[in-house]
């Protein structure tokens, strides 16, 4: 079942000082996110994936189109009830201690005292600030920050939880930290949507993508329908390499790169399983193949041809 | 109600700890040293003092706090975008304006009401106690109370359209020529043309009647607030508050929140 449906959402934003002229950041936008999946919104910066989000969240109202969250119309304050918002780069009260706002965000939901201190509770360490819980805002780093904000948009325990660049600004453990919430809350059958220029994320996460570029769908569909693996190409590493072992795999490799014994090489399939056995002959530990996918950023220049990548400033 | 209760109480706690009581301690100060430095002069004319210097204080430091918190109640919510994780819960638009009209109703109350307590223990000092006459200070602060609400509200409809600097001069502006509102109307009726007599009229009649309120000066010479003003202000109050916040709700409802 659909929880999130979209159809020809569009958004514009008049410019201009004196003559205001419209300028589209969102066209005709037509998708639909399924019950208890992982739904990326990928895209370069000013493809629209904020704006699709604050549309669907009533923040701005659609110049044309519409959406409805569990059935419902845009606006439907019980849509609300059941949802969760993580914005872009998120900013709190900073005279409140995480434990106070949390609580003030039960309050917004109706939540009794008890039943506000359970929840909070609960999130606290499910976020890991329990010993920062009673301090000010004002005091945390980003990342805390980050964490803070993740528990309030599951303050009301929601089905449906839409993240704005959960990632941005983490360090490798935070963002480790929240993707794994963002596996457990899959696991618990709730639905992801959130929004990313990372492509890894999206790789480790999503069940599906939507493409966006300027305000316009470019793909839709699981990463792999969408970006297709490069042609019969494989990323292998080697650990432990000899400078034999070296020699050996240099005729074999399309690239060789090394960095202290390892060896970082681009290998074409046909040749994938003798540079495998070069590796077991020579003594070499074999650490890691990957296929090689096209990144983002190719994808973006072979839809667009010589096209620029939008720009990071393109307001959404 | 729950949430705009829930709104106003995190309104009253943010300017509690931005300090905002602080103004207390010097309007403490001052009433002291009103009262110490105007001892010696006769017991009339040192309450009239102390009437007329604390109760303009309050309704200036009053004011202060209303033009200060009241532009920054919505704008800066979308400024520093706390507004985001607010409005995607079940929250209406109005009911955050309504909640933010609340909170700083509740911070001008309590500070007004401290205000009140430490202006009439001065007035104790100077007159070793109270009598009839004292009566119509109550009326005289009520209105102050009212004013405040009123200078309120018109910040918070600034506020959710335009920047701080403005919609304070915005404010400011409309509390100076609401105070002078019974001279403009003085004025049309000594114009000749008839299109300015028009004009002022019109300025008359929309700006905020402030000066209306102003019984500082009688309640000083105790003379009671008859109950028609008291009854008249109350309902003008009321009324232009609800139209200023419907107005707010309305604008506030319509932004995109970019």
């Amino acid at each position: 079942m659909a929880i999130v449906e979209i159809t020809e959402l569009t958004k514009d934003y008049l410019r201009g000082f004196w003559r205001k002229r419209p300028h589209r950041v969102l066209d005709h936008l037509n998708l639909s996110i399924e019950e208890g999946e992982i739904f990326g919104l990928l895209g370069p910066n000013g493809a629209g994936k904020t704006t699709t989000l604050k549309l669907l969240l009533r923040l701005i109202y659609p110049t044309a189109g519409t959406a409805r969250l569990f059935g419902r119309p845009l606006g439907d304050i019980d849509a609300h009830r059941r949802l969760g918002y993580l914005p872009e780069a998120p900013y709190f009260y900073d005279y409140l201690t995480a434990r106070e706002f949390l609580d003030y965000c039960g309050q917004l939901f109706g939540y009794d005292k008890v039943e506000r201190r359970r929840r909070v509770g609960d999130l606290l360490e499910r976020v890991g600030l329990v010993e920062a819980a009673d301090v000010a805002l004002r005091h945390y780093s980003r990342g805390m920050l980050q964490r803070v904000a993740i528990a309030q948009a599951l303050i009301n325990d929601p089905d449906l939880v839409f993240l704005d660049e959960p990632m941005l600004g983490l360090d490798p453990v935070g963002r480790r930290e929240v993707r794994n919430i963002i596996l457990d809350l899959k696991a618990r059958g709730k639905t992801l949507c959130f929004s990313t220029h990372i492509l890894a994320d999206v790789e480790s996460l999503c069940d599906r993508v939507a493409i966006l570029n300027r305000g316009k769908l470019h793909g839709l569909g699981t990463l792999d329908e969408i970006l297709p693996l490069k042609a019969q190409g494989s990323e292998v590493l080697v650990g432990e390499a000899s400078p034999a072992l070296l020699e050996a795999l240099r005729p074999l490799a399309d690239t060789v790169h090394t960095a202290g014994d390892k060896l970082n090489l681009l290998v074409a399939d046909a040749k994938l399983y003798p540079v495998i056995d070069c590796v077991r002959q020579n003594g070499g530990r074999l650490l890691a193949v990957n296929p090689v996918r096209v990144s983002l950023e190719d994808y973006f220049f072979q839809e667009f041809g010589t096209e620029k990548v939008p720009d990071l400033l393109d307001k959404e | 109600m729950q949430r705009v209760g829930a709104i106003a109480l995190n309104t009253f706690r943010e300017a509690v700890r931005d300090r905002v009581l602080y103004n207390l301690i010097v309007f403490a100060l001052l009433l002291m040293g009103t009262a110490i430095l105007f001892g010696q002069i006769s017991i009339g004319v040192q309450k009239l003092i102390l009437v007329n210097l604390g109760l303009t204080a309050m309704t200036f430091f009053g004011l202060a706090i209303a033009i200060f918190i009241g532009i920054g109640l919505v704008y800066k919510e979308m400024d520093k975008r706390t507004l985001y994780a607010l409005l995607s819960k079940p929250v209406r638009r109005y009911e955050f304006i309504l909640g933010k009209f609340c909170g700083l109703a509740l911070t001008l109350l309590v500070n007004i009401l401290l205000m009140s307590v430490g202006f009439f223990l001065a007035l104790y000092y100077v007159k070793r106690g109270f009598d009839a006459a004292d009566l119509p200070l109550f009326s005289a602060i009520y209105f102050i109370f009212l004013q405040l609400l009123l200078a309120t509200a018109l910040a918070l409809l600034f506020s959710c359209f335009s920047s701080p600097v403005l919609s304070a001069a915005f404010t400011l502006g409309l509390f100076i020529t609401g105070s002078f509102a019974a001279d403009l109307r003085e004025l049309s009726e000594a114009l000749e043309a008839p299109w300015l007599e028009g004009l002022m009229q019109a300025v008359y009649y929309a700006v905020p009647n402030f000066s209306n309120f102003n019984v500082i000066t009688s309640a000083a010479h105790g003379r009671a607030v008859p109950g028609a003003l008291l009854w008249g202000n109350t309902a003008y109050g009321a009324l232009y508050i609800g139209i200023v916040l419907l107005a707010s709700m309305l604008i506030f409802h319509n932004r995109n929140l970019k």
